[in-house]
């Protein structure tokens, strides 16, 4: 009996995050045909759904697999790199724009897995901080490589070049430079559509919350709670962090792909260490293993700098202060205390369970 | 041929000294990484934009206010470390027991607010920092070689604070108190040591260091912008945790060879990668030793 209302619960959890996200979709949808949406806050639409889907897949290496990755906007860098190459290089035999951005996500998904898997294998074997430093190192890396980059285009299909120039691309006449190192990628045809942001977070949910609530996430679940009650158990670390790691890589490709097609011009240096620390700034707002609160911490705080816009020039200073004050308050024991008298909420001894949701 | 080989000698010297200079910068700023993170266990990521704030008070009381460069460097000193300890003070000593990851968050977001108290007090604009030492520079080897005074002056600094730091440790009580505190906080209170002034008291040194660390490095690159402190807090970062993060003689070792890394690389590999291979160099380092250079492996008991 036991066994069933969980299962209830856990679907029911899910089934609430799904019609969150559907709802929030709809209702923004009537507002922006109402015309009662900013044009800002209507530019900023599909950056918020990269953002949902980054906040999503760290929340998958940070909340369930347990592992601090300060690096995650390099798989970002690496999806949006490639997707937009793929873009590009499609344009002529794809001209239906979204089949084109599904394909081009899927590109910079696979190539951010790609860079995933061959990250993982050394970061994995870390442990603690020092996973999180090779994790930041290797962003650096990514971008610092990324800016060296030069990419193009022609007949004979693509050339690459790392270091040189542009020139040293040798293209035919009429051949296109695509990546031109650190001025990164411009002239983007903007596909990137809200519509499509809607469904790529819809589809990361469904990955995730099923590879949560699969066997594999109860074997990540258990590496994260007791790795070595865990590997007592039979179960593989190396097989469950990879898995944990690359999908969470993949879908901040897919994130990048997006993103970076939203945009006319995308430089390698957009997606640097501050990017990663403002998506775990998402992921720990919202609450660790919490995807709904990662969804909700991730569209707030990217429309935060915004509503703030009163305090004009005080906005970044008064959001950091927000963010420390926020800190102090989940997570001082007399401040939350404090908080929940004046609430009305009944003590509650500190050990919040990480439920997956 | 002999002239040839001379030459490239003179320019492998000034490489290794440049070198050896940034790693001492880097070396004093990752002092304090490491020694705050061995006895709070925390990653202080707000420390980079102290070494800013150093910087910004030194450049305002010698350039603006026309104050000698000593005075400036003192007053910049007194500064960080009120603001190390005040810092300290309202937003990490609440969240003494609180997860690792909100303390994170909690010093990214002193970080943000630094950053911004910053710009809005001294602007985007990058400042022109003017040397605390003057640009003299000595030639050696009948001109062949030449080393400016503020490599000298760094190197010689580093040297000073690390025999300082050393002895302070090992010998005075509040040093030894430090360390207890760092190797069991519960054991240490226990034998009546207060643990929050030991704390209170590294983070006072580490933002002293860092505020030395900040003229000196805008002396030898003098362009000082709000965010002039956070690339070299992340290299100064990774140089603690390559020598071990914890260990002093580590943040030592760690920065001195973080800085020849990233001199040569630029001289002799190429500019534009020049991060990348200090960061490969670091996870190369990290995957033979998983704790760093002089990094205590702990054991696990199952």
């Amino acid at each position: 009996m036991k066994k069933s209302t969980i299962l209830n619960q856990n679907s029911r959890e899910k089934l609430f995050t799904y019609g969150m996200v559907i709802v929030a979709f709809i209702v923004i949808q009537i507002l922006k045909t109402g015309g009662h949406i900013s044009s800002s806050l209507n530019g900023q639409l599909v950056p918020i759904c990269a953002y949902i889907v980054m906040a999503i897949s760290l929340n998958l290496t940070v909340g369930v697999l347990g592992e601090l990755s300060l690096g995650h906007a390099g798989f970002m860098s690496v999806g949006a790199f490639s997707s937009t190459v793929a873009a590009v290089s499609l344009q002529s035999s794809i001209p239906f724009a979204p089949a084109r951005l599904a394909v081009s996500i899927l590109v910079g998904a696979i190539c951010a897995g790609i860079a995933g898997v061959l990250i993982g294998i050394p970061v994995l074997r870390l442990k603690g901080d020092y996973l999180a430093i090779v994790t930041l190192a290797f962003g650096e890396i990514i971008k610092n490589i990324i800016t060296c980059l030069y990419v193009g285009v022609d007949s004979h299909g693509l050339h690459f070049s790392i270091l040189t120039s542009s020139d040293a691309l040798n293209l035919d006449e009429g051949g296109k430079i695509i990546i031109n190192g650190p001025m990164g990628i411009s002239g983007i045809t903007k596909i990137s559509t809200f519509a499509a942001g809607f469904i790529l977070i819809l589809i990361t949910l469904v990955i995730v919350l099923n590879l949560i609530h699969s066997r594999a996430g109860r074997a990540i679940m258990a590496l994260r709670d007791n790795r070595i009650a865990a590997e007592a158990m039979g179960i593989s670390i190396t097989k469950y962090k990879m898995m944990a790691f690359v999908t969470s890589a993949a879908l901040a490709g897919a994130a990048g792909g997006l993103f970076a097609q939203n945009y006319s011009t995308i430089v390698p240096t957009k997606f640097d260490f501050n990017t990663s620390i403002l998506i775990l700034v998402f992921v720990v707002l919202g609450g660790l293993g919490n995807m709904k609160g990662s969804i909700i911490a991730a569209a707030v705080l990217t429309v935060l700098p915004e509503l703030l816009r009163s305090f004009s020039d005080y906005r970044m200073l008064v959001y950091a202060i927000v963010l420390i004050l926020v800190m102090l308050a989940t997570n001082n024991e007399p401040v939350k205390n404090m908080l929940r008298r004046i609430i009305g909420l009944p003590h509650k001894k500190e050990g919040s369970t990480i439920d997956g949701q | 041929m002999s002239i040839k080989y001379e030459v490239y000698a003179m320019t492998f010297l000034s490489y290794l000294i440049s070198g050896i200079s940034l790693g001492s910068v880097y070396a004093i700023i990752a002092l304090g990484y490491t020694m705050v993170y061995g006895i709070a266990k925390m990653l202080n990521f707000a420390h980079g934009d102290v070494i800013m704030v150093g910087a910004y008070v030194c450049f305002i009381m010698t350039t603006n206010l026309g104050w000698s460069p000593f005075l400036g460097v003192l007053l910049a000193m007194l500064v960080c470390t009120v603001l190390g300890v005040v810092i300290e003070r309202l937003a990490y000593k609440p969240l003494r027991s609180a997860p690792s990851l909100a303390v994170l968050i909690t010093a990214i977001g002193i970080s943000y607010f630094l950053q911004n108290a910053a710009l809005l007090l001294w602007t985007s604009n990058p400042k022109v920092f003017t040397s605390v030492v003057g640009d003299t520079s000595f030639k050696f080897f009948d001109g062949k070689l030449s080393v400016s005074l503020v490599a000298i002056v760094t190197v010689i600094t580093c040297i000073v604070i690390m025999i300082a730091l050393t002895l302070f440790t090992d010998k005075t009580k509040t040093g030894k108190a430090m360390r207890a505190v760092s190797e069991d906080k519960g054991a240490a209170q226990l034998m009546g040591i207060n643990v929050n002034s030991a704390i209170s008291v590294t983070f006072a040194i580490g933002s002293a260091l860092a505020a030395i660390a900040g003229v000196l490095l805008c002396s030898a690159y003098p362009t000082l912008m709000p965010t002039t402190g956070s690339m070299p807090g992340i290299k100064a970062f990774t140089a603690a945790v390559f020598g071990g993060i914890g260990s002093i003689p580590g943040a030592m070792i760690g920065g001195l060879l973080l800085g020849i890394i990233e001199i040569f690389g630029k001289a002799y590999i190429s500019t534009q990668l020049s991060d990348a291979i200090v960061f490969g160099v670091l996870i190369v380092v990290l995957l033979v030793k998983p704790a760093g250079l002089l990094g205590k492996t702990i054991r696990e008991k199952v």
